[in-house]
């Protein structure tokens, strides 16, 4: 009898047609990484709030992370080597593996089966299947692997830290079949693949320049630009590496960071010829088109890390620089571009700005935030 | 205690120097800064390893040097522009601690 009333009471209550008061879309959720704590806060942009935290997932020191198609799962890269499936829905962990001792970051095929990552320490690379996290293909390298991009086809690109070495895997057959592009030069950082699939952009740390691949190509060849820059006037230290994953493609040109220099380069797509050179507040860490606009926004090296600025395209102009924290790590675009995000590590805050008004619209409290990953990611290739 | 006998086994002697709100700011420089590159575990990463066990033959100076200026032809950058050689020793001397 008891038992009766129960089940009628839930069958009132829930009728199945209006069960929607749980449902939740993912298309504004995100996750950001808390670097020290090995966890995730669940955020909603629309709401501009976080909606839980996600945790247990080790050292997330340069932690990155990408989504399935469905934008229902993040893949989580840390530090320790740690692969780290989340489910947004259910908001925890579904699967991890710690399948290296040192990783750096990682990527998802086209058709969003295969999850690859990228490993520090043993070098090369590990390639899971996106559903069960089990490991599909084991490719090894002389080095430290830098660069990992997704490329349509079921492929991925990779570059090797101590070699320099540049291979492009294809994972759409039985077995991997994996080619040695070239060699990108001495000591490549990091690497981006532009939206379009075209182009393999590697920058170099140990001698001046970017490499790039043609990816249309049946054999891409290496063609280094950006040989030139900084010839007089002693450079700098590079306290933090640039990063390149956001790596701006705007007005016909590449935003680049000057490695050791407080600039940021420009060169034309086409010629590869430098355009520009803008004087920056510091050293470029990160340099990311505002979508849908001609501003690029750009971060910067410790210890001048408390500043954002923002360039237009087309003059190569600073148009508004802003102080909105201490230690701003990272930052994330609404996919059109209505707000970014930003990542105030030593304020444990993410900040959000209106890119129109460049005023902030909200914060929300993150302990030690660094990158912040929206979900629309899932459908941009090369993240 | 066991740590300030480590120190004084060490005979690292610029620590007054150093106040503890300076201090406080030095272990952030460490576990976040250094941690960019070297792990916030400091197990390694484009850097090597700082865990006191990598570090277990270096000596404080040597170490305290490198943190000053660099090592030429690799990633680790010279941080004499931000840090005095006491904070340096004190980075060093912390690092083979703990």
């Amino acid at each position: 009898m008891k038992s009766f009333t129960l089940l009628a009471a839930l069958l009132l209550s829930t009728p199945l047609w209006a069960g929607s008061d749980d449902l939740t879309a993912t298309g504004d959720l995100g996750l950001v990484v808390e670097r020290g704590t090995g966890s995730l806060v669940l955020i909603d942009r629309s709401d501009r709030a976080a909606v839980a935290r996600i945790e247990g997932l080790g050292d997330l020191s340069h932690a990155s992370l990408t989504y399935s198609p469905d934008e229902r799962f993040a893949y989580v890269f840390g530090r320790d080597g740690g692969l780290t499936k989340v489910d947004l829905l259910e908001r925890k962990i579904v699967a991890r593996t710690v399948q290296a001792g040192n990783s750096i970051g990682g990527a998802i095929s086209d058709d969003g089966r295969l999850v690859a990552v990228s490993n520090y320490e043993p070098g090369g690379v590990k390639v899971f299947d996106a559903g069960t996290l089990d490991l599909v293909a084991d490719i090894p390298a002389a080095g430290k692997t830098i660069g990992l991009v997704d490329v349509p086809g079921r492929r991925f690109a990779w570059t090797i830290w101590d070699t320099g070495e540049v291979f492009l895997g294809d994972f759409s057959g039985a077995e991997p079949k994996v080619t040695l592009l070239g060699n990108a030069g001495k000591n490549p950082f990091d690497a981006v693949l532009t939206d379009d699939a075209h182009t393999y952009l590697i920058g170099l740390f140990g001698e001046k320049g970017v490499t790039a691949f043609d990816l249309w190509d049946a054999a891409p060849q290496p063609v280094k630009f950006l040989t030139e820059y900084g010839k007089t006037g002693e450079d700098m230290p590079v306290y933090k590496m640039p990063h390149l994953q956001g790596w701006a493609f705007t007005e016909g040109q590449y935003a680049l960071p000057a490695v050791g220099r407080h600039e940021l380069l420009w060169v034309d797509r086409d010629s590869q010829e430098t355009v520009a050179t803008t004087q920056m507040h510091g050293q470029p860490v990160f340099v990311i088109a505002q979508p849908a606009s001609p501003f690029v926004w750009v971060n910067f090296a410790t210890p001048l890390n408390d500043t954002v600025q923002v360039v237009d395209s087309r003059s190569h102009e600073v148009v508004a620089t802003l102080t909105p924290g201490k230690a701003i790590l990272h930052m994330e675009f609404a996919p059109r571009g209505a707000e970014v995000w930003l990542s105030a590590r030593d304020d444990n805050k993410v900040l959000i700005y209106d890119t129109h008004t460049r005023e902030k619209l909200g914060e929300i409290a993150a302990e030690a935030p660094s990158g912040i990953f929206f979900t629309a990611r899932a459908h941009q290739t090369g993240l | 205690m066991r740590s300030l006998a480590a120190l004084l086994l060490l005979g690292v002697p610029a620590f007054a120097e150093i106040p503890p709100e300076r201090a406080a700011e030095l272990q952030h420089i460490v576990q976040q800064d250094c941690g960019s590159c070297h792990g916030l575990t400091r197990k390694g990463g484009l850097g090597r390893p700082l865990t006191p066990e990598a570090l277990a033959e270096a000596e404080v100076e040597g170490l305290a040097a490198i943190i000053l200026d660099g090592v030429p032809g690799t990633a680790m950058p010279p941080w004499r522009p931000l840090l005095t050689e006491a904070e340096a020793l004190w980075i060093a001397t912390h690092l083979k601690l703990e």
